[in-house]
């Protein structure tokens, strides 16, 4: 870390460099560029993965905070935080040609601040439509319906990206570009389409039935949960983290309430780990079977799309009789959890195990070996390392490609440095690769569940905690490992009740982020397949 | 030959009915009244067998799938697709904008013509045979490529992507697929002699087409099956509709009874694609024969002919559904390949072998002429 600093201070000497928790290095807007490339280039260790880009509105400033991890080493972060005082042109440099996964962000925070960024080739909104006035997340936008009224016209969607380039002299000039060409063949995947799992809007371009181009176009269902959050108490926002990726559900909550724990100080009861461990598996491997069985019904096998529904519907019941929800379970409190799990959770737990194993036999033996299955997934959709990591897929598809990321590995919380389990990584990088690692995780989850349910100590399941909840003025910073890879909860605190500012790194919005690039020259058919196997959740992107 | 008892034909039926018209009216207005009545019987036993199929592929695709099926309408739902039937008479068809409209509209008649007009030509018993013509096997390859037609206009007159797609994808399968088809049916027709369904039927008496042929007849068979299947445009081959890519394929546009017809017809279809193969392969409706076992084949007597038939049949679609509901979507390369790298040139080289069979006298009957002769 020491030599980072110096490395930074060689490029931008007026960089603010605090090593509080994690590295944090203040710079000015324009230095902003060459500071990450040092950081991306660094020879003894490459910050080359970006986990999550947040734009912020610091009232007299606009800016973007960017936080950087390393590959090899997710234990390894920096923050990079940047800051304009030009409320009514604020403009940054993109980082989009360092990190993939940088472009669908910067186009949100486009669409959410205002902040335009250069060089980056394409700047529409994301997540809003081109017509919409204002800049919602800043903190002086005005909320008035009549601003931004409800329409039942619909409006063409317009291929023209607007840009900023700098020339080489390194003046800015504004361009625009078609998105499509002239003689394009588009057709929409989505917003209503049975395989796209939600409103998920695939704009694509086909040459018979081979794909030429994406456009991803989403925000269907944008709720702007952020900034919901801003008007909210800590222990209110808990239940928004549930509707993001709703498979996942209990994971998020995980998330956010270890990230106001972490911020308040409050230290959970060993009962109430062991409940969270084991409702966090149970939750991974139902999300796990339903992106099995809709990666096969996409595939066109809807046999086993019910198979997987019915193992799920298992886990379901568990959920179920310990708090009365199925899907959305709101077990996870600050301090704790909510409910105790009931007599005989872990008899019935214990039944779920061997049943498990048999089914993932049977699926083995019934779809894993087909011979059409395999025509669909071996050597389709490869995403190599380097582009997984530059996008920022995590989860099985990113363990698919080669790259160790687990978070429970890296950065253990709850009870995950206690038990024993195997990080599944297949350097195949396929669509086949992914169906496995899902498979085997399901496997993994198991042996994790049977190292601790019969251990769950006793005592309470949650810790006193106050009814208004204060966190310190401060960053916060919380990420899981949900079925969909890495989630996770920044919070900003200004001391309030109120956080000042929450995003969620979202790992479905990576996934979506590389598809256009994964599935470019594969077939129609292989799309829906690829889409399938990168297992994505429309309300976590949209959010 | 002997003449065994057979209390369950309708050949008595039939003649009563024949007598009845020739005796009443002059001859001319009886073959009218007749052809008439031929005509409703077959579309009325179209509709029923299309409701059956309908209500079993949900039952059996049910019980694969480890769920109930339809059991609300009727003693374990029977009715049900009775209900479904008079929901989509009942129906509104949707008006498509900038849709062509004649074509639009004439697209699902070319479908449900080309597998009535398949469907009249099945012998479905001794005597339940509305015509029998000498070269019946290339009359039933004929009509049943005409649906195609309909399809490609389905989905080029709808004015919407995905059928467009579809339809071309529809094209590209069942002008492949037939190729393997008629070549199979070829062979049979090499190994029997004859393009006549009643004289292939007859051919078979002691010995299936499918053993007398042995291997490249079972060959034969396999591929029927597997082009058949294609050719139904049903799983694992359904890619014309692919519901998880396009939506519906070819017939995204359609609603109500004009949806109906295609739905009927890919159920009859794959009816006929089964009734070719029993008639072709496994002795129509002739029931199983011993050569000197008199008695047990007089037992076999006493189930009609017709029960033989819709037996055969509906164990080969049995085997349908099954392949639908346990294999994925082939995607378009990947079936292209099949057809033409290898179902093809097997089927070339099978049809050759099946000419020297014949020719060279190995087949079951000429080999065992006491067991299996004629």
């Amino acid at each position: 870390m020491l030599e980072i600093t110096q490395i930074i201070q060689q490029i931008a000497p007026d960089a603010q460099i605090e090593t509080k928790q994690r590295l944090t290095i203040t710079v000015r807007p324009d230095q902003l560029h060459p500071v990450i490339e040092a950081l991306y280039r660094n020879e003894t260790l490459r910050f080359d993965y970006l986990i999550s880009l947040t734009g912020m509105d610091w009232g007299d400033r606009l800016g973007a905070i960017y936080q950087l991890s390393a590959s090899v080493d997710l234990t390894q972060e920096v923050i990079v935080i940047t800051s304009t005082a030009d409320r009514d042109n604020p403009l940054l440099y993109s980082v989009t040609d360092l990190y993939g996964t940088a472009h669908l962000n910067e186009r949100e925070i486009y669409a959410l601040f205002g902040i335009r960024f250069i060089n980056n080739p394409d700047m529409r909104r994301f997540l809003l439509n081109d017509q919409w006035k204002g800049f919602p997340f800043r903190k002086d936008y005005v909320h008035d319906p009549k601003l931004n009224p409800e329409t039942v016209i619909s409006s063409e969607i317009i291929d023209i990206a607007p840009r900023i380039m700098e020339k080489e002299g390194g003046e800015l000039a504004e361009e625009n570009v078609a998105v499509f060409g002239e003689e394009d063949y588009i057709v929409n995947i989505g917003p209503q389409h049975p395989s796209t799992h939600g409103v998920m809007h695939f704009r694509t371009s086909l040459d018979g039935e081979i794909v030429k181009k994406i456009d991803v176009h989403s925000g269907y269902i944008h709720r702007g949960i952020e900034k919901l959050c801003e008007n909210m108490t800590y222990p209110q926002m808990l239940h928004l983290t549930d509707r993001l990726d709703y498979l996942s559900a209990n994971i998020n909550r995980h998330a956010l309430c270890m990230c106001i724990e972490k911020g308040a100080e409050i230290e959970v009861p060993e009962r109430a780990q062991y409940i969270r461990t084991i409702m966090d598996e149970l939750q991974r491997i139902s999300s796990h079977l339903l992106a099995w069985a809709t990666h096969c019904n996409d595939l066109g096998a809807t046999t086993a799309f019910i198979y997987g529904m019915r193992e799920r519907e298992h886990i379901l019941d568990i959920f179920d009789k310990t708090c009365g929800g199925r899907l959305i379970i709101n077990q996870n409190v600050v301090g704790g959890v909510m409910f105790d799990i009931y007599s005989d959770f872990q008899k019935d737990v214990k039944a779920f195990i061997p049943y498990m194993r048999k089914k993932l036999k049977e699926y083995d033996d019934f779809f894993s070996h087909n011979a059409i299955a395999l025509g669909r997934m071996v050597r389709i959709g490869l995403l190599s390392r380097e582009d997984a990591i530059s996008y920022g897929v995590t989860g099985p598809a990113g363990r698919a490609s080669g790259w160790s990321c687990d978070v429970r590995r890296y950065k253990p919380y709850a009870l995950y440095d206690q038990v024993e389990f195997k990080e599944i990584v297949r350097t195949e990088g396929d669509s086949y690769a992914r169906y496995l690692n899902r498979l085997d995780e399901i496997e993994e989850s198991l042996h994790i569940i049977e190292q601790l349910i019969d251990n769950i100590p006793s005592g309470e399941v949650c810790a006193k905690v106050k009814p208004i909840i204060r966190i310190p003025a401060g960053q916060f910073f919380q990420s899981v490992e949900t079925g969909k890879g890495e989630f996770g909860v920044f919070i900003e605190s200004s001391g309030d009740k109120n956080p000042y500012r929450v995003k969620f790194r979202s790992p479905s919005l990576a996934a979506v982020s590389v598809i256009p690039l994964i599935s470019k020259g594969a077939f129609l058919s292989d799309l829906i397949g690829i889409t399938g196997s990168m297992d994505f959740v429309i309300p976590d992107i949209d959010r | 030959m002997l003449i065994y008892s057979q209390p369950l034909e309708l050949t008595k039926l039939l003649a009563a009915i024949d007598n009845f018209l020739q005796g009443n009216l002059s001859p001319g207005w009886a073959i009218l009244v007749k052809g008439i009545l031929v005509g409703i019987l077959l579309l009325a036993t179209y509709a029923l067998i299309a409701l059956a199929l309908i209500y079993i592929e949900r039952k059996v695709a049910a019980f694969f799938q480890a769920r109930l099926g339809p059991n609300r309408l009727g003693k374990y739902g029977v009715i049900q697709s009775l209900a479904d039937m008079i929901k989509i008479l009942i129906k509104e068809v949707i008006h498509i904008n900038k849709a062509d409209k004649l074509l639009f509209y004439a697209a699902p008649f070319f479908v449900i013509v080309a597998s009535v007009l398949a469907f009249g030509a099945l012998p479905f018993g001794i005597n339940l045979h509305a015509i029998d013509f000498n070269i019946g096997v290339f009359y039933l390859l004929a009509v049943s490529s005409l649906g195609i037609i309909g399809i490609l206009l389905a989905g080029w007159s709808s004015n919407n992507k995905y059928s467009m797609i579809g339809a071309m994808r529809s094209g590209a399968q069942f002008i492949s697929y037939e190729l393997s088809a008629g070549f199979s049916l070829m062979t049979i027709v090499v190994l029997s002699g004859s393009m006549q369904f009643s004289e292939i039927i007859e051919g078979q008496r002691y010995c299936w087409n499918l053993f007398n042929g042995h291997l490249p007849a079972m060959i034969a068979f396999v591929i029927y099956l597997i082009s058949g299947h294609a050719e139904t445009n049903r799983g694992p081959f359904d890619l014309p509709e692919a519901e998880s890519e396009l939506t519906a394929g070819y017939h995204t546009e359609y609603s109500g009874l004009q949806f109906g017809f295609f739905y009927l017809s890919e159920y009859l279809n794959m009816f006929i694609i089964a009734a070719v193969a029993t008639t072709v392969f496994l002795g129509g409706w002739m029931p199983i024969q011993i050569k000197g076992l008199e008695a047990f084949n007089q037992a076999m007597w006493y189930i009609p002919s017709w029960a033989w038939f819709f037996g055969k049949a509906g164990l080969l679609m049995f085997l349908s559904l099954w392949v639908r509901w346990s294999f994925p979507r082939l995607r378009i390369d990947l079936l292209l390949n099949l057809e033409w790298k290898y179902l093809l040139p097997i089927n070339l080289v099978n049809l050759l072998v099946m000419v020297l069979v014949v020719l060279s006298g190995f087949t079951l009957t000429d080999l065992f002429p006491v067991l299996f002769g004629k």
